[in-house]
């Protein structure tokens, strides 16, 4: 199969679903809101939910700091100050764009690689890399953010989300007056291959559950490809759990941001849930400990460089009069936040060991308990560095 | 005191759990108006209404895996799976998910879940039915595991699991729901996870759980018409497991025998043991002596009597201990 051509079909925006050929659909309409060279399209649809032209700015920005915000990750992965990093260039309007579209009140339970969402949620970015530099397995209070811990196990995630909202839902139904809200299941491609994902679109389905299934569809599970893992377009899947389903270009901001919306919207309403394949691309690797170029071919990466999702709107904002010291400030900024970044990063330490002791479990476990002091005896029989120990 | 079979007086710690807090909710397959295959559940959907009573889909990691999202919504799901080999598809959810969410949070998330699950042979079954996959849940650390021997402790160990902030899985000795006892309603017992010694005695100790402890007391009576003093204790909790308890009396009685219906090999006798051997080594007048499944898929329903420890293995074990 050619990949390169089928996901390139896959941009054509506004086409419809046409007849089976073969064992693979042709690929369905999909929404855009901003053309790759930065222009405006309407979309009867979801223009009514499409971000006020006043906010395009801060849309960019965030998508300009998380990228750099990758930059400086991967490079502190380099030079060993962390065990691993994820990378999201490529995916930033997919991630900004939903991320900007949920309200307070919504819940996101992200995979591992949503450090776009999280900034939109107010998450401290040096935070997202305590995971990865191997200090705890969390980094942030959930509930302050409402943005769950990151998820290393594929698509378990999801069925959280979605218990999540049958708690909401069921909070309302007592409290009528309580404020609506809808939760966001974060998964990949790659992902929707796992039996959760099947089992949290039942559940959502059976209980009419306020979710909305955001898949970033970047193309690649690792070095597999998504033509690999179905047969039709995932947004189509939908269909046969009896909710919507809709492709948006992930690469545009804009209408990432429009389709969220309405699919929040939708949720909060007590519509039901709503499945979103944000058509992307992942530019780098899945993770550092990966190497693309040994299964994938360049010429695809490059058929996507065009679609970059801030160069487009980078091109549509110029094009409006944005001045150029807005995007130099901003560099600025991304460069103040790499160095911030640094220094939080190495300041990280783990905590005592005992911190783990601690945490294991919510209430008194006399064997923690018991092998805590074990261990406290144990460190304790050292000779102290200052008298010439470890 | 009421007279109650285990099945009935969980049934009533799930009822007055039910009226105890509107945070908790049963959660299941066929758990409302048939009331669960072994209708443990019978009667509360009709009290309590079908979004207390939740009759989902068919999917383990999805009852578990939303159960864990409604816990992190301030709920306290009770999820009823239906039998023990029927927990694998929901493995994942409870070792890497439900687990482990208070130690990633470092503390800050609760996953208060139970997970009830009918365990064990002994009623003639078919494949999956009938197994005792206790330890590999107890290996996990975060989770809490308990098993209830009598109408007594099913009545409060059910509610105490619920009250409990930490994720409780209890495995019902399915063989054992039409075990009738008295149950105190009134009076709260003490800490869930401890064990209990139910008969006292001097020259050898006996420890079973669940299924086994009817068969761990008729083995000391049989012990006793033959002079022999056996002190039976049952663990109702398997993890954590109380090695103070069972160390006090084997520090007494100077010999262990431990029996469970799951495999001997890696399983909960051999944790014991080893923890017994380290702390009262003096005292142990023989090896420890497990007596449990063999290292076998548990047998078909016509070979099961083979597989099932009772009291003539009990005793012979008993014998091969007062015999060193």
């Amino acid at each position: 199969m050619d990949v390169a051509r089928s996901t390139a079909a896959g941009l054509e925006p506004g086409r419809a679903p046409g007849a089976v050929t073969g064992s693979r659909r042709d690929q369905p309409a999909m929404v855009q809101l901003l053309t790759e060279d930065g222009h405006l399209v309407p979309d009867d649809r979801f223009s009514d939910f499409a971000p006020h032209p006043e906010i395009y700015p801060s849309l960019y920005r965030d998508m300009f700091l998380i990228r750099r915000f990758d930059q400086e990750s991967t490079a502190l992965q380099r030079q060993g100050q962390l065990a691993l990093w994820v990378p999201l260039t490529g995916q930033e309007a997919a991630q900004i764009g939903s991320g900007r579209a949920m309200q307070a009140a919504d819940y996101a339970f992200p995979t591992y690689r949503e450090h776009g969402v999280a900034l939109t949620r107010g998450v401290d970015l040096p935070d997202i890399l305590r995971l990865f530099r191997g200090t705890t397995n969390g980094g942030w209070d959930p509930r302050e953010h409402n943005f769950q811990l990151y998820t290393l196990v594929l698509a378990a995630q999801t069925l959280h989300a979605v218990g999540y909202a049958m708690g909401i839902q069921r909070d309302r139904a007592t409290d009528p007056g309580a404020e609506a809200a809808a939760t966001v299941a974060y998964f990949g491609d790659g992902a929707s291959s796992e039996g959760d994902v099947h089992e949290a679109m039942v559940f959502a389905a059976s209980f009419n559950a306020p979710v909305v299934f955001f898949c970033q569809n970047n193309h690649w599970a690792i070095s597999v490809p998504s033509e690999v893992q179905t047969r039709v377009p995932l947004s189509e899947r939908a269909a046969g759990y009896g909710f919507p389903g809709i492709r948006v270009d992930g690469n545009d901001i804009l209408a990432v941001n429009a389709v969220t919306a309405w699919a929040l919207d939708h949720a909060r309403r007590g519509n039901g849930p709503v499945l979103i394949e944000a058509f992307t691309y992942r530019m780098s690797a899945h993770t550092t400990a990966d190497d693309p170029t040994k299964y994938r071919a360049s010429a695809e990466e490059e058929s996507w460089a065009p679609r970059d999702p801030l160069r487009r709107l980078e091109s549509h904002l110029r094009a409006t009069g944005i001045p150029d010291s807005f995007f130099t400030d901003l560099e600025g900024e991304a460069t103040e936040q790499a160095g911030r970044l640094r220094k939080a990063v190495l300041a990280m330490e783990a905590p005592d060991l005992s911190h783990r002791f601690g945490t294991a479990y919510a209430e008194p476990h006399p064997l923690v308990q018991e092998e805590l002091r074990q261990w406290q005896d144990y460190e304790a029989g050292f000779v102290p560095a200052d008298e010439g120990g470890k | 005191m009421p007279v109650m079979t285990i099945a009935k007086a969980i049934n009533a710690g799930l009822r007055a759990a039910l009226k105890d807090s509107p945070a908790t909710l049963l959660m299941g397959e066929d758990i409302g108006a048939l009331g669960g295959v072994y209708r443990v559940t019978e009667g509360l959907k009709a009290e309590f209404g079908a979004d207390r009573v939740v009759d989902t889909p068919l999917g383990e990691s999805g009852i578990i895996g939303t159960a864990i999202g409604l816990a992190l919504r301030g709920y306290r799901p009770v999820c009823e799976i239906q039998f023990d080999g029927f927990v694998f598809p929901g493995f994942n959810q409870i070792t890497t998910q439900l687990a482990k969410m208070h130690a990633r949070s470092d503390g800050m998330l609760r996953v208060p879940v139970v997970i009830r699950i009918p365990y064990g042979g002994g009623i003639g079954s078919v494949e999956h039915h009938s197994e005792s996959p206790e330890a590999l849940f107890a290996h996990t650390a975060g989770l809490r595991i308990i098993t209830p021997s009598n109408p007594q402790d099913a009545y409060w160990m059910i509610q105490q699991a619920i009250d409990c902030d930490d994720p409780v899985i209890v495995f019902e000795p399915k063989r054992r729901y039409w075990l009738k006892g008295e149950v105190d309603l009134t009076t709260p017992p003490g800490n869930p996870f401890t064990a209990h010694v139910l008969r006292a005695g001097t020259d050898a100790t006996l420890v079973a759980y669940g299924p086994l402890v009817p068969v761990a007391l008729a083995a000391a009576n049989a012990a006793a018409e033959d002079g022999t003093s056996v002190e039976v204790i049952d663990l109702r909790s398997v993890s954590p497991m109380d090695f103070d308890t069972v160390t006090a009396s084997v520090q007494k009685t100077g010999r262990l025998i431990i029996a469970h219906e799951a495999p001997t090999f890696g399983g909960i006798g051999g944790e014991l043991a080893a923890r017994v051997s380290e702390r009262a080594f003096l005292s142990l007048q023989a090896p420890v002596m497990r007596v449990g499944g063999f290292h076998l898929p548990y047998p078909v329903a016509r070979m099961e009597d083979h597989y099932l420890p009772d009291i003539d293995r009990i005793l012979e074990s008993l014998d091969r201990a007062l015999a060193y």
